[in-house]
């Protein structure tokens, strides 16, 4: 224990050296002991009008789960945290706490604020670990029956919040697994793919059900779903990649980030011949785009071989989208960046393979209608850059399975289905939506909190039917 | 069961089954450690809630099929996928042309077009008289079957593109030809048809993981832009497809597929 009065440094975490860690898919932090939790616990305010909750898309009560760290109750701790989110082991990994939570701490003010996200993982961890969740009473059967599509953050936060009330919940999930962009997305080195498991294990000991392999729009329609259920959420994620549109970008070796994660992490091609689905290994990878999904991407080519893997990037360091964290943690594996750089084609040897990008340097304009200073090509700067496999990370758009097949569902100019920010509620009776499918791709948490007001506007729905 | 044996499963699907119609597809896994594989459907049974499908070993997955028996459980069938087959009455004769397991994608669109009031005309091929399926089903949806094989020994000795040609100089009003099999086959019934100028249709078979839409793996060049094949297609104009992207996609992972084959061989061996 710290003294009183003598101020406690924010206390990191350790992890695997980058070394090491670049050649395997551990998790790369091991996250606090209780030592260091209690240690960093210490450093909370307890603030009476705490901003860090504020901060939070979906307002988890942070001084009492960080006082509990305080006073050795880590059970407690994470069933404080429970009470505003269904995922905290995940979230404690993924969120971007340095621009939520953590950003409004008063610490930060002057130093550095509390580590909430560390704290939330070691809470969440210890009553995994020591076999401590209990499994909370659900209230009497409302007789109301809840369709939910796809099992990503915002619908298991949607699951846990309706189940809670009393509300029959089933989820409809495509793929085999669920868990959405926590399973095929992010990586077994990000986020434990037993984690997400037991985090789905808790929703369906509550009395959530799960359906794998319903691709709704497909198997069933909305409609149909309409026909047996009272409500339906669409929490279905932005599931269609983006493509540069560029001169060979069909050769063999060039993947979407979607395809080169999902065979990694969903069908652990990283373990081939082991599970049968295979993944190209790469030895100069190439990866275009800097959000956090490129940062996952190339560091899985690390991890599978890949000798030299390198960010390309249209604009500067300073626009990178990642968050801090994890370009710092791709750099410390040895992951390249080529900044100010694009790639105008791609070039294929005779097998149709691709064996390098003729790539074009750019420098910066004003500032675009995003804020950031627009990207300019500089005339006669091409060159080439050998590679042999390229791995576009562009982000996503939404996929039109479920418009194409329920007319009546209004969609934005993008192809995103419209919902009033505040409920979720579709231009369809009945029909709600939220996460990625509404507002393009964003993270975890804004999803969870786009989840959880749904959850509140399905609820009053469902009980002004009568 | 030996490489090149084709074989037939009827599999409990009861959601699939109700909702399946001509040209679309289902994805199948068969354990946990298992790939994705898209396979066609050749036929579905409402009443007892099944489909069939129709496949060829060509490689580990489709050989662990072939080796599974009656009451064995699939870990995942996701379906039906794709867009249906458009099928409209032509005023002129429809040409279903299939090779090799091909004809059991071929089956259901023939029945459909058939079943609007077409005039259809069948042509099946296969390697050899044993390869050949769904005859009597091809013969029951057909006005005229036609069949030939590589090696002779049964109807013509020859390919379905051969029949076709001919069909084709003698009838002036075909309207419609599909064409259903290897990439090749597809490839030369295209170059059949281009000079008669008859529409054609080709269903595409490339490598899928989720096959929602979701990876892109599946994406062809038809008429210069990308498509994905499961979500647009698998039908697109035949006459639009770039079919040497197709094949070299197609062989992006011989060498592992390879692997796991001698693999799997040596287990079962």
């Amino acid at each position: 224990m710290a003294e009183k009065g003598k101020k406690i440094p924010r206390q990191a975490m350790p992890e695997q050296d980058p070394k090491v860690r670049a050649h395997n898919f551990d998790e790369v932090p091991y996250g606090y002991d209780e030592k260091l939790a209690q240690l960093e616990a210490q450093r909370c305010l307890q603030c009476k009008k705490p901003q860090c909750v504020k901060g939070c898309p979906v307002e988890v009560e942070i001084p009492q789960f960080i006082q509990y760290i305080v006073d050795g109750d880590f059970a407690a701790a994470a069933r404080q945290l429970k009470n505003k989110n269904s995922l905290p082991a995940v979230c404690g990994r993924v969120c971007p706490q340095e621009s939520q939570c953590e950003q409004t701490c008063i610490l930060g003010k002057k130093g550095e604020p509390v580590a909430i996200g560390r704290l939330e993982r070691f809470a969440a961890d210890y009553e995994r670990n020591h076999n401590l969740v209990t499994i909370p009473e659900v209230p009497p059967p409302t007789g109301k029956r809840v369709a939910v599509v796809g099992s990503g953050p915002a619908s298991l936060t949607l699951a846990g919040d309706l189940i809670k009330k009393g509300h029959e919940v089933i989820i409809y999930e495509a793929l085999h697994t669920p868990g959405g962009v926590l399973v095929y997305g992010i990586p077994e080195f990000r986020l434990p793919k037993a984690i997400v498991a037991a985090e789905v294990d808790y929703l369906q000991k509550m009395g959530v059900k799960i359906e794998t392999d319903v691709v709704v729009g497909k198997t069933v329609t909305v409609d149909e779903l309409l026909e047996d259920h009272d409500a339906v959420f669409l929490g279905v994620g932005a599931g269609l990649p983006l493509f540069l549109n560029l001169p060979g970008e069909n050769l063999c070796g060039i993947y979407s980030a979607n395809e080169y994660l999902t065979r990694s992490n969903l069908m652990k091609a990283y373990k081939f011949p082991e599970y049968d689905t295979p993944i190209a290994r790469g030895k100069v990878v190439a990866v275009i785009g800097a959000g956090n999904v490129a940062m996952d991407a190339a560091r899985t080519a690390l991890r599978l071989g890949a000798e030299t893997v390198k960010i390309v990037y249209r604009r500067s360091r300073a626009e990178m989208p990642a968050r801090a964290e994890e370009i710092h943690h791709a750099e410390e594996e040895g992951v390249q960046f080529e900044l100010l750089t694009n790639p105008v084609r791609f070039i294929g040897n005779e097998e149709g393979w691709v064996t390098g990008m003729e790539c074009i340097r750019m420098e910066l304009g004003e500032p675009d209608e995003s804020g950031r200073r627009r990207p300019i090509p500089i005339e006669g700067s091409n060159f080439t850059m050998e590679c042999d496999m390229v791995i576009v990370a562009l982000g996503t758009r939404a996929n039109p399975l479920i418009p194409s097949t329920t007319p009546d569902l209004k969609l934005n100019k993008w192809g995103y289905i419209e919902a009033d920010p505040d409920t979720g509620a579709t231009s369809k009776k009945g029909v709600y939506a939220g996460g990625d499918i509404v507002t393009g791709s964003a993270t975890v948490i804004l999803a969870m909190g786009a989840g959880r007001k749904a959850a509140n506007a399905i609820h009053e729905y469902l009980m002004g039917q009568g | 069961m030996a490489e090149g044996t084709v074989c037939q499963l009827e599999v409990e699907a009861p959601r699939v089954a109700k909702k399946a119609k001509p040209g679309q597809f289902i994805v199948l896994r068969i354990d946990e450690k298992g790939e994705r594989i898209p396979l066609t459907m050749a036929n579905q049974n409402l009443e007892k809630g099944t489909i069939t499908i129709i496949f060829q070993v060509v490689g580990k997955t489709t050989a662990h099929l072939a080796k599974l028996e009656p009451g064995d459980a699939l870990i995942d069938v996701i379906g039906p996928l794709g867009m249906p087959t458009h099928i409209e009455k032509y005023d002129g004769p429809v040409i279903c042309v299939g090779g090799g397991t091909g004809v059991a994608v071929l089956y259901p669109i023939t029945r459909g077009y058939k079943q609007a009031g077409n005039e259809v005309i069948g042509i099946i091929g296969a390697r050899t008289k044993d390869l050949l399926i769904l005859e009597d089903e091809m013969r029951a949806v057909t006005d005229d079957l036609r069949i030939t094989t590589d090696d002779g020994s049964y109807g013509h000795h020859g390919f379905v593109t051969d029949v076709l040609k001919q069909i084709l100089e003698e009838r002036d009003n075909v309207k419609m030809v599909v064409g259903i099999g290897p990439v090749p086959m597809m490839r030369f019934v295209c170059k059949t048809t281009e000079p008669f100028n008859v529409p054609t249709t080709v269903s595409l078979n490339p490598i899928m993981v989720d096959a929602t839409g979701m990876c892109g793996a599946c994406r062809v060049t038809v008429g210069g832009k990308t498509r994905f094949v499961c979500v647009d297609g698998p039908e697109f104009d035949g006459h639009q497809v770039d079919f040497d992207e197709l094949t070299q996609r197609l062989r992006m992972y011989m060498e592992e597929e390879k692997k796991s084959y001698e693999l799997f061989k040596q287990k079962h061996a």
